[in-house]
């Protein structure tokens, strides 16, 4: 079992035919993910590698294929558009790979979304796995994750990969790995999917790497307090960052206390999250939690 | 993206936002010739990109144009250290040379992205001035919040009730309201990440005057504002991360001597977080980026050869849609042109590692590989001893 997706998403691809969408298609069909569409304006008709059917719209793909979930490698001057239109065409999952979405286009979006049933996943974000659906829905390495009973949620796309390698290492496998992306401003929060691995009785743990800059440990750590009853193995990097500096992701940037990592800390082992002391420590502690 | 005083000042005024008369000089003889267009007294401004100017020495009021081009010449083509420069400071190109104002009153307004609920909010206070932080964070109640539904806007019913929060007298709560619409629609046309006037001056004649104003923009939005990206200056930025910023490098300089390359942000903090618990302290941050190219990788390689501070260097990529033996290639390349003169230690893993491992192993560089994180920040504490 998983979270959001599993063997019966259905994907589709907005940019597909565009070079980074054609480079992840690949890697994504390779998995074993059921690529059924992509979209791409002025495309429609087409067949992209001589394997998946091409739209003009998200709307006719949808329509003719029966997609459920859309991946989108769009340039960021053209993202917003491409999760609205998404969203109208009524797709529930959406992962937005895309970095660099001017902050104003998200406000109009998360405003969009704010009544309707989308999950939206980033925007900067490496999308999201699931290892015994067989579904990879983004743009990390598919081979350093094994099925297992473990979530992974990170604000991170490499530091993902590591800390999944570390568990898949210690022969710990995941259940969903969700990066939920490096803005400020983003669909998924990590409550929204602590609810869902809380439902999800395949998953036993969560693992969560949290960074510097605006308080969405805190809501995690409150969360976690409040309603979470399975074991969470948390770290959060940038103790070394200076403030008012952006450390490369737009949202890691220490704007008042809340922000700094030793806050964050602090609020999610007060909620009974079990604190990984370094980052090379990830996976070893989450081998001695779960015994 | 952050722009000068004298430049935020001017678009304020295209959005009918009321500024003091001046103008900016880059030589003492056109500060000289400003104050005496202006009568005489003036304010003299340097233009840094730093708070804290007026502790530091970069406001000065004078009462004469001599005076003026005599504080100008003291002023332009110095230093200027503040409290948010570090001991180097920003050098001083332009100063904004003012119309001294009678203020009654210091206001302050400001929009900025509420990232907890998601959109923009207008904040205003009657407390404005240096002080506007202390106010913030010991009485908050004192800083009027207003969000904004973008679906909707910025509602006239919000700017007036701002305007009265802040107690003005009645007949200035319209034309304070209409101030606060104003600001909201150059925020919202130019797609700035704060647009703050602090002081808004309220003056002894009972007019409102922005008396100093900050404008940041969305980095990510400069590509629909070509005439905003025009006011970039390099020259208050760090050169090192101007260099880097033209190969699309993400990089900061810190004050340790371990330099550091990393693919990807989270991965680049939680290295540097790896070589502080060995004890050691980062020289920058650097992210050469999910996706980067063999050139990219030498480019940042030699930026960081090319920091005198750098004792020692860590190397960790996590390869994924950057390959490893890209990453390497990119680390021989830069070593071609640049001698490297320190200890190096790299950790690879993931797409292509056993090759990129390969080709260091065999260049015949000083290289040590490391397996995992541990051992990669245990290999560089080794090397400041010397072992």
């Amino acid at each position: 079992m998983s979270i959001l997706v599993n063997e019966n998403t259905r994907l589709l691809i907005q940019g597909l035919t565009g070079r980074e969408g054609t480079f992840h298609g690949l890697r994504c069909l390779e998995y074993g993910t059921n690529l059924v569409a992509g979209a791409t304006p002025g495309r429609g008709g087409t067949v992209w590698e001589g394997k998946v059917p091409v739209f003009n719209t998200v709307k006719g793909a949808v329509g003719e294929t029966g997609a459920n979930a859309a991946l989108i490698f769009v340039p960021a001057a053209f993202a917003a558009d491409a999760i609205l239109e998404s969203a109208d065409a009524g797709i529930p999952l959406i992962a937005c790979i895309t970095e660099g979405i001017p902050v104003m286009d998200m406000v109009h979006v998360l405003r969009y979304l704010q009544d309707k049933p989308t999950h939206l996943i980033g925007p900067n974000c490496p999308g999201l796995i699931s290892p015994e659906g067989r579904c990879k829905m983004g743009i990390m390495p598919g081979n350093i994750h094994t099925p297992g009973r473990v979530g992974v949620i990170s604000r991170s796309g490499t530091l993902t990969y590591e800390a999944v390698n570390q568990l898949t290492t210690l022969g710990i496998g995941q259940s969903t790995c969700v990066g939920i992306g490096g803005d400020p401003l983003i669909g998924t929060s990590f409550v929204d999917l602590l609810q869902l691995f809380q439902e999800d009785s395949e998953t036993e743990a969560v693992v969560l790497i949290g960074e510097i800059g605006g308080t969405k440990e805190q809501e995690a750590a409150e969360y976690i307090r409040s309603h979470f009853t399975k074991p969470v193995i948390a770290l959060v990097v940038g103790t070394t960052a200076p403030p008012g500096r952006r450390m490369g992701h737009a949202g890691a940037i220490i704007t008042g206390s809340a922000g700094q990592a030793s806050e964050k800390v602090r609020a999610l082992r007060e909620a009974g999250a079990h604190i990984v002391p370094s980052p090379a420590e990830i996976g070893s502690t989450a081998k001695r939690v779960l015994g | 993206m952050k722009v000068h005083e004298y430049q935020a000042k001017a678009i304020l005024s295209e959005f009918g936002i009321p500024v003091p008369k001046g103008g900016v000089a880059t030589t003492p003889q056109e500060a000289r010739r400003i104050a005496q267009e202006l009568g005489g007294s003036a304010v003299i401004k340097a233009q840094v990109h730093a708070g804290g100017r007026g502790l530091a020495g970069g406001v000065k009021v004078v009462g004469s144009p001599q005076e003026a081009e005599a504080t100008a010449r003291g002023l332009l083509g110095h230093r200027l250290v503040t409290h948010q420069t570090g001991p180097e400071g920003v050098p001083v190109n332009h100063v904004l040379v003012e119309e001294p104002a009678q203020v009654s009153r210091e206001l302050y307004l400001a929009v900025a992205i509420d990232s907890v609920a998601r959109c923009p909010v207008v904040m205003a206070s009657e407390a404005g001035g240096m002080e506007i932080e202390e106010v913030a964070s010991t009485s908050p109640e004192r800083v009027l919040r207003a969000r904004v539904d973008v679906a909707t806007g910025l509602q006239p019913y919000q700017c007036r009730n701002l305007a009265y929060g802040m107690n003005l007298p009645g007949d200035l709560i319209r034309p304070t309201a209409s101030l606060v619409a104003s600001l909201y629609r150059l925020f919202e046309t130019k797609d700035c990440s704060l647009a703050e006037i602090n002081p808004l001056a309220l003056t002894v004649d009972g007019r409102l005057l922005a008396l100093d104003a900050k404008l940041n923009f969305d980095d990510d939005a400069l590509f629909r504002h070509p005439e905003v990206r025009a006011l970039r200056d390099p020259e208050q930025e760090d050169p090192l991360e101007v260099e880097a910023s033209k190969f699309d490098i993400s990089y900061i300089k810190l004050d340790g001597d371990v330099g550091c390359m990393v693919n990807g942000a989270g991965l680049a903090m939680a290295t540097m977080d790896s070589i502080s618990l060995a004890q050691a302290r980062p020289a920058n941050f650097l992210d050469v980026g999910g996706g980067a190219s063999e050139e990219q990788v030498a480019q940042a390689f030699k930026l960081i050869l090319s920091d005198p501070q750098v004792k020692r260097i860590l190397v960790n990529i996590f390869g994924g849609i950057l390959r490893c033996d890209v990453a390497a290639r990119g680390i021989l390349a830069a070593s071609q042109e640049r001698a490297i003169q320190v200890p190096v230690v790299v950790r690879m893993l993931g797409t292509n590692a056993e090759e990129g491992k390969e080709l260091l192993a065999r260049s015949g560089l000083k290289i040590t590989l490391a397996s995992d994180l541990s051992e990669a920040a245990l290999r560089i504490k080794q090397a400041a001893s010397g072992i």
